[in-house]
């Protein structure tokens, strides 16, 4: 878009605020413009905030790209991949390490994905 | 804690830092801000605005003159310093400390934010370092060593950006990393990562951060880099900025640990500092409670490293007059090549003396409460919410973003057309989010947003680690070291090339601008000829000499036809056995109480002043007056005959006062005319017939010893001579 400047017309309504006042406006269009993003950051995740959380479970970086990519693959990373790893290790009775390189090697996920409700696809 | 310790007079072995890298845990974590000494008493001054001192240190290098001080600015002085090696990096790290870096920066190798996950071992880097745990545990071990020489915390910081970034803000947080760029924006504008991945990615690593204490810096000085024309985005410079903070506050990171990365946009030959300082005074104004990171103007910026270090000092002069939290340094050869040592430590002493020179300077004068600073700055103003009025017309930042708003050249609301487009499902890792299921958990500590800890029985507000018995940010055991994956390209094949040139220890010697032993060397010639005409002449004179590799990187027009200033960089083909090299043995000295007594067993009278057309007087009052040490102190009797002084009446002034001695001070050096005042007074002195009655000692910056004897004098002293070198003369020389 080319525009050329159109201050003096577009900043009319702005003329009568006193600067607290301006300052004001100013915070409220920012916390409007941010409000959005830091809800869909509630609601979505991603791989790689995934493999942050494997990390403080006590996975190397390799290991957590591996489970990731892994629960990726079979729709489960929505549930969370600390989750998958926390339920798993309760379920086989084995501590979260244990569980996490199990679930790495895994090749038959029909029993992890029981336990997550049957693994309907990451929306 | 480690068994290593620096030594203030050994090298900085890396070979140590290295070792049992698997177990090292950092000191402590978060960011640590200087701490202000209001009144501080340094020398024969009060500072005003200086903070703790440094237990140890190396001052500006007039500060022989003052006492040895060295004050010490209350803003955090940054410099960044990542030349692709990290193990050769640690060593400069040392050095900036002692100039005055409480901040060390390390960049990020070309590349890493696409890397997907993070980055292991120590492979070498291109542009800057490939930051991963290894490397940064190592410098983060080095600075817990160096800060203890000091004095004082270092802040180490670098980035969490790209499609990696919780993954890293995890990781710095468990290596006591205490700073780090944090900006969704960059990754969408310059990166190129798509856009709602990059917002999503921020919540938690902003969120890491905050639980770590790290100090997070923006990417709003990249817009100015990148525009056009840099003093036109100001105002979207004020919407980045308003985006990242209040995002950053929405993810828990309190406003004092929120720095805006702010540059004035403006280089000279531009009014800069008219147009820089109602956007400085705009921006602190909105910004209350922020932090303000004053980042130096690198846009504009040429091979000639005079111009970037006065650029960069009107950059703190705008620092002064507004207020800096962290003041960052860029080196003056930023525009040649990848910084050099030198060049770290210059922009270090660069900040260091432009604060210690406008100390209390806010005391003194105030800026205009009306006029045009007020005037423009309440224009900015007004034009950023405008910016953001539009934004949200349009359906809030991600359609603003796809319209082309950001980084256009024009000055808001006047747009060219020219601003970097990003689409919603574009960029790199476009289509990788996943939206969290009713039950989705993440049992850690530092995780934002819908975590479904009630289902295993927490309540609100519990930390959601306490289901695992607490995470790798309370149980650094839990933490998994890798230690190299690469056979080839790590530090240790690195290191064993250049092994016989490390110190301590090392025998040989090679000089160096950036890595071990690089054996890089800087020239600089002037030809009285045009420019490139100069540069070949430069290149040949290169050549000759002997030198490698050899590049031009700074040429300068003196005159179009009638001169040509050329820089150049070449490699030496050699190394230097440290045991063939001669040291010049040190002026034996006589102890203050031999020289008390011999002159008070045979009392001596000296005239003295400085010869010739030459009005210095410091350096000969240094070398006679008792209150700096000098030579009246061993109870020698002086007669100061004063400045520009003839040298007949010097020689004329010594028979007449019955003197044994003639001290004769020279500082202009023009055509030799030091040396050819020394040959005078010696002749005169001879058609006298006094000179073998008179001892005869000259002194001055440009004097060398030997030059000074074969002139005619008995002794010469140049450049840090004391009082006592020259009682010691008078003592050995006298008739």
């Amino acid at each position: 878009m080319k525009r050329p400047d159109d201050f003096a017309t577009r900043s009319a309504h702005l003329k009568e605020l006193t600067d607290g006042q301006l300052h004001e406006r100013f915070w409220q269009l920012a916390r409007q413009l941010t409000d959005p993003l830091l809800q869909m950051g509630r609601e979505y995740t991603s791989p790689s905030i995934e493999r942050s959380v494997l990390l403080r479970m006590g996975f190397s970086s390799l290991e957590a790209k591996a489970l990731v990519d892994a629960l990726l693959e079979q729709g489960l990373l929505q549930h969370g991949a600390g989750h998958a790893v926390f339920k798993m290790s309760r379920v086989w009775g084995l501590g979260l390490r244990e569980a996490g390189l199990r679930l790495i090697k895994l090749s038959q996920w029909d029993e992890v994905k029981a336990q997550f409700g049957g693994g309907a696809p990451d929306a | 804690m480690p068994d290593y310790k620096l030594q203030p007079d050994a090298a900085l072995d890396v070979r140590e830092i290295l070792k049992d890298l698997a177990s090292y845990r950092p000191r402590r974590r978060g960011w640590t801000w200087r701490r202000p000494a209001p009144g501080l008493q340094m020398g024969s001054f009060t500072f005003r605005d200086m903070s703790e001192p440094l237990k140890r240190s190396v001052p500006l290098p007039p500060a022989h003159h003052f006492g040895n001080i060295d004050p010490q600015p209350q803003p955090v002085i940054t410099t960044e310093i990542a030349s692709g090696r990290f193990e050769d990096d640690i060593r400069r790290m040392r050095m900036a400390a002692h100039h005055g870096a409480d901040h060390i920066m390390v960049i990020r190798t070309a590349g890493q934010s696409h890397f997907d996950s993070l980055i292991e071992g120590t492979p070498q880097g291109v542009g800057g370092v490939p930051i991963t745990r290894k490397q940064v545990r190592a410098q983060r071990k080095a600075l817990d060593l160096i800060e203890e020489e000091v004095g004082r915390p270092i802040n180490y910081h670098s980035y969490v950006s790209g499609v990696a970034g919780p993954e890293i803000a995890v990781m710095f947080v468990e290596e006591g990393v205490n700073g780090a760029h944090q900006d969704p924006q960059y990754n969408v504008i310059y990166r190129n990562i798509n856009m709602l991945r990059s917002f999503v990615d921020a919540c938690e690593s902003k969120t890491i951060m905050a639980h770590g204490g790290l100090a997070q810096i923006d990417g709003a000085h990249n817009a100015n880099a990148t525009a056009r024309e840099a003093w036109k985005v100001m105002p979207e410079l004020m919407v980045q900025h308003a985006i990242n903070s209040q995002f950053s506050l929405g993810c828990g990171i309190p406003r004092d640990l929120i720095c805006l990365s702010t540059v004035p946009p403006t280089a000279t030959p531009a009014p800069s500092l008219y147009l820089d300082l109602p956007y400085a005074v705009a921006l602190r104004e909105l910004f209350v409670g922020f932090r303000m990171r004053a980042q130096m103007n690198t846009k504009y910026i040429q091979s000639s490293v005079r111009e970037a270090t006065v650029t960069h000092v009107l950059n703190m002069l705008v620092s002064k007059l507004t207020s800096a939290d962290i003041q960052s340094t860029i080196t003056p050869d930023e525009g040649r090549n990848v910084p050099w040592h030198i060049y770290n430590i210059e922009a270090c002493d660069t900040a260091r003396q432009t604060f210690n020179g406008l100390d209390g300077l806010m005391d003194m004068v105030a800026l205009k409460e009306d006029g045009p600073l007020r005037q423009t700055a309440r224009e900015l103003k007004e034009r950023a919410v405008l910016f953001m009025e539009e934004m949200l017309r349009e359906g809030g930042y991600f359609k603003a973003v796809e319209a082309g708003h950001f980084v256009d050249s024009g000055r808001y609301p006047e747009r060219n057309g020219d601003g970097i487009v990003r689409k919603m499902d574009g960029g790199v890792a476009a289509h990788t989010l996943i939206r969290r299921a009713a039950d989705y958990l993440a049992p850690v500590s530092a995780h934002y947003g819908d975590n479904n800890t009630a289902q295993y029985g927490l309540k609100p507000g519990e930390d959601p680690a306490s289901l695992i018995g607490g995470c790798s940010l309370q149980r650094p055991e839990l933490i998994q070291y890798i230690d190299e994956l690469d056979e080839e390209d790590n530090v240790a094949t690195r290191m064993a090339q250049n092994e016989h040139l490390r110190q301590p220890g090392a025998q040989c010697l090679r000089p160096e601008m950036e890595w071990l032993g690089d054996g890089t060397v800087m020239l600089t010639f002037f030809f009285p000829v045009e420019q490139k005409l100069a540069q070949a002449a430069a290149l040949e004179a290169a050549r000759r000499m002997n030198l490698e590799e050899a590049e031009v990187i700074s040429s300068e027009i003196m005159h179009p036809v009638d001169g040509t200033r050329v820089e150049l960089r070449a490699k030496v083909p050699f190394e230097l056995n440290i045991a063939d090299l001669v040291i010049p043995q040190e002026p034996e000295v006589l102890s203050d109480d031999q020289l008390r007594e011999a002159f008070e067993r045979q009392p001596l009278t000296v005239v003295c002043g400085t010869v010739g057309e030459d009005e210095h007087s410091v350096g000969l009052r240094e070398i006679i007056d008792i209150k700096h040490g000098g030579i009246e102190k061993y109870g020698v009797k002086v007669h100061y005959l004063g400045t520009s002084v003839p040298p007949e009446k010097l020689v004329n002034a010594a028979v007449e006062l019955g003197a044994q001695a003639i001290l004769a001070s020279t500082i202009i050096s023009h055509d030799n005319i030091h040396y050819k005042n020394i040959a005078l007074i010696d002749r005169l002195a001879r058609e006298m017939g006094v000179r073998d009655k008179l001892v005869f000692l000259a002194g001055g910056t440009q004097v060398t010893p030997e030059l000074a004897r074969q002139a005619g004098a008995d002794e010469g002293f140049g450049r840090g001579t004391k009082g006592a070198h020259v009682a010691t003369a008078l003592v050995k020389l006298r008739k």
